[in-house]
């Protein structure tokens, strides 16, 4: 390996020794290409014409006026596929086919990765096959079925929860067999090195528009910067485009399930400790002895004990504060802020939404602050109408 | 205790090495089957403390893992049975498992624990070579050999750096693959070992996959050091739960067929 991919003292890739040739290669290749002119080229025009980049920077008005500070919306809700992780897989997906490799898989939670890889291995003509938990495969079946309809393989896997821990389990076990004409597009800022690099790398559009967009829309940068974290890659990609304006905080908010005093919830940075879990060194949800806690949250994307090593580093140095709600309260943001705005939030988006609504009367009229809404609901309105009918 | 050392140079055939998780299917029954796996004629002993997320792990030894969880398994109560089984007989003992469980109880203690229950060295299933500095201090401090994995996607350069900091073996993955039992030799496994033995003088013990008295035979007779046997085994206590004799009637019937191959 070229890096040693550390955030700190995070990250790292504690991975069985069959798996090293593979990282070093995929190291290798995203070093080789990311500046490569005609790579850059190529991706960009595939973030504009096909996927709809940049996304929009929106004012949410009533929603704003309901929580009493000014609230500017980035829409990756917007993007194809409806949510932020097709950046990511048409990044990775690219670097496939530039590595010349035909066969692509990857592990998904909420299915929206799980879709946009299978989206880009229609796009790049490379077999796809998709890990995702039993549980995830019953509450998310609409993503289900559009991944099959690009044409993917989608693998249900009973083990443990049937969440998505339990798919990246099975997605490197598989991955071990198939190492040689394999890639694995990993789904968000976690995993061994090189991903949390490269997650982030093709995730930083985000920011980085959302920095032009509000400079120009407002004059200023704003106070605050808000986005749900899984495993972080939504939040990466935004906070990636403000982490050197030092005015600017930035808030990570987690799923807190049932409450965190329950033990059922997925609030790794929040109620965590450090150990090494899906090769990297991070914040876990776990026993005392090591053994890794199974999850719970409504929320299929942010099921999850592990966090981004990036994020760990951040939250350790202060940069970063990361804060957690439970699933009661976002189901009640989801329908509150879908009436008021016409936009109907994932489930995971809309912990982002509800730390706002929590913080109602707490800040200045004239606070701005942008909300990442990583993805579209529509494949939560069966959930939501389970729980809280209309 | 009989170190590695002392084993392979006093053998002039294949070190026998049947692998256990500790506690399958619980802490009484798996120590009875570790004690009648020694009496059949296992020269070393690989034995795995039970993880709950084991990605080097086929469906076999995952299961395993899961039946030792749910019977109250844990560190220190895996140090413990290996005490007991060192007390038994004087058998090498090789530790595999996962970094996490390492890390929480703390990488010094845990190898200085380990080291004080007899045991001889400490495989770590997801801690590469690359991250060695980790844990050598630790074995250094303890006493204990280190063993290190090769597969067969190991370049030479990189093959070379993992025998010279395996003081005890090298563990050889037959095959691109997680544990479990396979009905052929993977072709990988003989260009692997003769690779191996061009490089290095540390013995080369080959697991993963092997699952017949004839396949242990072809790899030492492709020249292993050592043959490890895991999911075949593990296998055999999933077939027979409930039927503690005839599980360790069948175990122990296997692995006298295997000594007599070798
Ligand atoms: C819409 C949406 N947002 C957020 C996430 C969580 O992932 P991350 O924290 O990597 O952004 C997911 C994951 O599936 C998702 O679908």
């Amino acid at each position: 390996m070229i890096e040693k991919g550390r955030f700190g003292q995070f990250g790292g890739f504690y991975v069985p020794e069959v798996l090293i040739p593979a990282l070093e290669d995929i190291e290798a290749a995203f070093l080789h290409y990311k500046d490569d002119p005609k790579f850059v080229a190529d991706l960009d025009n595939l973030y504009k014409n096909y996927a709809g980049r940049p996304t929009p920077l929106y004012y949410a008005s009533r929603f704003s006026e309901y929580v009493g500070f000014r609230v500017y919306i980035k829409r990756e809700d917007l993007l194809h596929g409806g949510a932020h992780k097709t950046n990511n897989t048409l990044g990775q997906g690219l670097l496939a086919k530039y590595m010349g490799k035909k066969k692509i898989i990857a592990e998904t939670g909420a299915g929206q990765h799980g879709l946009a890889t299978a989206m880009a291995g229609a796009l790049f003509g490379l077999e796809t096959k998709i890990f995702m938990g039993a549980v995830d495969v019953e509450r998310q079946s609409v993503n289900v079925h559009k991944m099959k309809l690009c044409g993917a393989e989608v693998v249900p896997i009973t083990a443990g929860s049937g969440t998505l821990k339990d798919a990246i389990n099975d997605a490197l076990r598989y991955w071990t067999s198939h190492v040689e004409d394999t890639f694995y597009i990993f789904g968000t800022v976690c995993g061994p090195h090189p991903f949390p690099t490269i997650v982030k790398h093709f995730q930083s559009p985000i920011g980085k528009e959302a920095h032009e967009q509000v400079l120009k829309e407002t004059g200023s940068l704003p106070d605050m910067v808000v986005a749900c974290v899984g495993g972080g890659s939504n939040a990466m990609g935004i906070f990636s485009g403000f982490i050197d304006d030092k005015d600017v905080k930035l808030i990570g908010v987690e799923p807190a399930g049932h409450g965190l005093d329950t033990g059922e919830h997925a609030a790794t940075l929040v109620a965590g400790t450090i150990g090494i879990f899906h090769g990297a060194k991070s914040y876990l949800l776990q026993d005392k002895e090591g053994q890794v806690h199974e999850t719970e949250s409504i929320s299929a994307g942010l099921d999850y004990p592990a966090v981004g090593p990036e994020h760990c580093m951040l939250k350790d140095a202060g940069r970063a504060e990361y804060v957690s709600v439970e699933d009661k309260d976002v189901l009640d943001t989801f329908h509150l802020f879908t009436k008021l705005e016409g936009i109907i939030p994932a489930l995971e988006s809309t912990h982002a939404l509800t730390w706002l609504v929590q913080q109602k009367g707490k800040f200045s009229a004239d606070t701005t602050i942008i909300a990442n809404l990583s993805g579209r609901g529509d494949k939560d309105v069966g959930i939501v109408e389970e729980h809280s009918p209309v | 205790m009989a170190t590695y050392k002392e084993t392979f140079a006093s053998l002039d055939r294949a070190v026998l090495i049947p692998f256990f998780v500790i506690g399958d299917p619980d802490f009484d029954t798996s120590l009875g089957l570790v004690k009648s796996a020694i009496d059949a004629g296992a020269d070393v002993l690989e034995l795995g403390i039970a993880f709950s997320d084991p990605i080097a792990d086929g469906p076999t030894i995952q299961a395993a893992d899961i039946r030792a969880i749910k019977s109250g398994m844990t560190v220190d109560r895996g140090l413990e049975f290996i005490k007991l089984v060192t007390d038994y007989k004087p058998v090498p003992v090789g530790l595999l498992i996962y970094y996490n469980l390492v890390f929480q109880y703390g990488t010094e203690k845990f190898f200085a624990d380990f080291k004080a229950a007899g045991g001889s060295s400490i495989l770590i299933a997801d801690l590469s070579i690359d991250d060695a500095d980790e844990v050598i201090p630790a074995a250094e401090k303890a006493e204990l050999e280190t063993v290190f994995m090769v597969t067969p996607n190991t370049r030479d350069d990189r093959a070379k750096i993992i025998a010279e900091k395996s003081t005890g073996f090298i563990y050889t993955v037959s095959t691109l693959g997680v544990t479990g039992a396979r009905s052929a030799l993977s072709d990988m496994v003989k260009p692997l070992i003769a690779r191996l033995k061009a490089i290095t003088d540390t013995p080369v013990c080959v697991g993963f996959g092997i699952s017949s008295a004839d396949q242990a035979k072809q790899v030492a007779d492709a020249g292993a050091d050592g043959v490890i046997i895991g999911s075949k085994i593990v296998k055999m206590i999933e077939n027979n739960l409930g039927d503690i004799a005839a599980m360790t009637k069948e175990i122990s019937d296997f692995i006298k067929e295997v000594k007599s191959a070798l």
